[in-house]
């Protein structure tokens, strides 16, 4: 990110982290934001907000959430990941490819995981090893993988393995809530998730703990924060950065996994675009774009925002699918506006 | 031509040759020409007539890059101005009329340039990152093509006026050909030819002390955002007119990846501070060579593998690091020679790289390196 980033003439430099306070305002903002488009929503469309409606806003985007963690990640250390999207294409084609050649589940559970992590990792140290912008060698991965996609097989393939129809059917019901329909007639019906919600909430947790009580992670802040000052402390920079993309492709391979639980296909085509959903989460999760400051619970509030404007779509058929586009734009732009806002404000103190 | 010779364009034009070659064996006519109804056909014409969109979008991205930036928004602007002319021409009551061809692409243009100072305005106005601050229009602007197609794919394909653009011939030329050509020779002539090319490089090296020696880096920035957009605007005209379809899902999809690609392969890095038009002309040709080869000596479906090679590769030589790590297989000498660490600050520009112009003091690497750091 540091090598495309312009500066224009008459600013000044940016404080390189912008503190605990002007993080947590803007998850502030984030959730004030939410909260707003879930009652625009519930006074708009019925049952908008009912409990099964905002559960599901994590169970109809559960494969967005390990990209979204992958990106923090990345970002964090000032960097960037375009390469998400394809690579998680890659993971479902590769999971559906190797079921219908009769291994074992947990054998290609294991194979994803680790095919995207080793995709990660070869990308890191071209990075960090060969001083190649994050921008072009996450294209090339970007290419590469939506290529081996492509080459393994141009069409979508069923998935047909037990476990992965199992965990495809599972519910786990949470709790009873009333819900009243269309004709206004009320009923108790169970709230439900799905196991790809818990793997995700799991990843949400372990990667919380890996950012803030770990002496990787506070490297990661310190490294997004400003290189040359990480350096000179005698932090493994080139191994923080090679980690961050490893993680992000083993996060890209588990979303992989978890879209091929949820259509229980492979796609070759799924996810073109879903990089810059997570970015646009990571983004509207107030996570400096610079690197160096947010938080993994911000990038959880960003898929929920998008999650939310999907389900806007969701819930008025005639919407035109450009608005949904259109809007998350719009909170892109807000969020980095705000950014700069809180940056200025904070360096003239 | 004799910057074509220099030793810059020497990688860029060796894999051409070779690209050109593989075709040629993979397909004994490839070279061949033929005139039908006074019209050049033949494979060479559809590569340059395909690479036309990309070469104008690359030409708005080198500027970009050269002054630091990137354009992510040029496919999304493509689409929003290929959309509004089908749309335009689609629902008007004579599709046949020049003049509403005419209304249809100056219009088309006009937004084009409007995404273009949006961009520009976040960039050097409000300071935004970018990759960031095009990422909005990327993201927003594909919706907005939606909404004006009302998500429908437009076919304005009985419009004989807005076929020329990308399908027609002028004088026994592909008229995008024609176009490409001219908006080239302007651009070189505009930035090779008066100051404002060197303007925008020294922007790119350090915009800061550009500032501070009179040049109106914010204006700058502007206008090359601006032309970027031009550009786009262009290309989505061609890339619908060709396809007698508008799609706003599809048009110039990934299009900026390509122009990106191809300015990268002409030799202008991402860092920015210099670029080379030839270098981006002959990425584009090079896009679409291997496109056209891969197809048809390989299969369609591994472009994006060859793509991904082919960044690895052109990348790797252009890093100095990679090029001292596996060392002595290239030498060449660095784009930046950095003077060492101990040279006495009286003459912090060195001396110039042998072979190639440098055109503003060329600042010392820590400098440069300090001055990233410290605006990222």
């Amino acid at each position: 990110m540091s090598t495309t980033a312009a500066a224009p003439p008459s600013r000044r430099p940016l404080p390189r982290v912008l503190g605990r306070l002007g993080g947590y305002s803007q998850v502030a903002t984030t959730v004030v934001l939410l909260a707003i488009m879930l009652a625009v929503g519930a006074g708009l469309y019925q049952n908008f907000t009912s409990p099964q409606a905002l559960v599901d806003l994590l169970g109809k985007n559960a494969f967005l959430i390990p990209l979204a963690i992958g990106m923090t990640f990345v970002i964090l250390s000032g960097g960037i990941d375009l390469s998400v999207g394809a690579v998680m294409a890659l993971g479902s084609v590769i999971a559906a490819t190797l079921l219908q050649q009769g291994w074992s589940a947990p054998a290609v559970i294991v194979a994803v995981l680790l095919s995207g992590t080793v995709l990660g990792t070869l990308v890191g140290t071209v990075i960090s090893k060969f001083e190649i912008q994050p921008f072009i060698a996450t294209l090339a991965a970007m290419f590469l993988a939506r290529g081996l996609c492509l080459v393994i097989t141009d069409r979508s393939i069923t998935i047909k393995d037990a476990l992965f129809r199992k965990v495809n059917l599972a519910h786990f019901n949470l709790f009873e809530a009333q819900v009243t329909n269309i004709r206004g007639r009320t009923r108790t019906v169970d709230v439900y998730t799905t196991p790809s919600v818990l793997i995700a909430l799991g990843l949400v947790v372990v990667a919380f703990l890996v950012l803030h009580y770990t002496r990787f992670g506070r490297t990661v802040y310190a490294v997004g924060g400003s290189e040359p000052s990480a350096s000179l402390m005698g932090l493994a920079v080139d191994r923080t950065k090679v980690m961050v993309y490893a993680i992000s492709g083993f996060c890209a391979g588990l979303s992989g996994l978890l879209f091929s639980f949820y259509t229980a296909s492979g796609d070759p085509v799924a996810g073109i675009g879903y990089e810059l959903n997570a970015i646009a989460a990571v983004v509207i999760g107030g996570t400096l774009l610079s690197g160096g400051a947010g938080y993994v619970f911000g990038s959880v509030l960003g898929v929920l925002t998008l999650g939310t404007i999907y389900a806007y779509k969701e819930f008025d058929g005639n919407l035109n699918t450009g608005w949904t586009r259109i809007l998350i734009g719009v909170l892109v732009l807000f969020f980095i506006v705000l950014q700069r806002v809180i940056a200025s404000r904070r360096w003239a103190r | 031509m004799s910057k074509l010779t220099s030793q810059r364009l020497l990688w860029p034009v060796a894999v051409l040759v070779a690209l050109l070659v593989a075709n040629l064996l993979a397909n004994h006519s490839f070279l061949s020409i033929t005139i039908q109804d006074g019209n050049l056909f033949g494979p060479l014409i559809d590569i340059l007539r395909r690479a036309a969109p990309i070469v104008l979008v690359a030409l708005g991205m080198s500027l970009v890059i050269a002054t630091r930036g990137i354009d992510l928004s040029v496919g999304a602007v493509a689409a929003i101005s290929g959309s509004w002319a089908s749309m335009h021409i689609v629902s008007s009551s004579d599709r046949t009329s020049v003049g509403v061809v005419l209304v249809a692409v100056a219009v088309a243009l006009v937004m084009a340039v409007v995404a273009g100072l949006f961009n520009g305005f976040l960039v050097s106005v409000v300071g935004v990152q970018p990759i960031v601050a095009t990422l909005v229009l990327m993201t927003a602007g594909r919706g907005l093509a939606q909404v004006i197609t009302n998500e429908k794919i437009l076919y304005p394909d009985n419009a004989p006026g807005y076929k020329l653009i990308g399908g027609g011939y002028l004088i026994g030329v592909p008229f995008s050909i024609l176009v490409a050509g001219a908006i080239f020779a302007l651009t070189a002539a505009l930035t090779r030819r008066t100051a404002l090319g060197t303007l925008i490089e020294s922007v790119g090296i350090n915009p800061e002390a550009s500032r501070l020696s009179g040049i109106r880096a914010t204006r700058i920035i502007l206008v090359v955002y601006v032309f970027s957009g031009f550009c786009a605007g262009l290309a989505g005209l061609m890339l619908t007119s060709n396809s007698t379809s508008a799609d706003p899902n599809s048009i110039g999809l990934f299009i900026e990846l390509d122009a990106i690609l191809a300015v990268v392969i002409g030799g202008t890095a991402l860092t920015g501070g210099r670029f080379s038009l030839w270098g981006t002309l002959i990425g584009a040709f090079i896009i679409e060579t291997m496109n056209s080869f891969v197809v048809i000596a390989i299969s369609p479906r591994s472009t994006d593998v060859f793509k991904a090679a082919v960044v690895v590769v052109v990348c790797l030589l252009q890093s100095p690091k990679a090029r001292r790590w596996f060392g002595g297989l290239v030498r060449r000498p660095a784009r930046r020679r950095t003077p060492p660490p101990t040279a006495p600050p009286a003459s912090p520009d060195g001396t110039p790289p042998a072979g190639q112009p440098v055109p503003v003091p060329a600042l010392d690497r820590a400098t440069t390196q300090d001055l990233e750091a410290r605006t990222s």
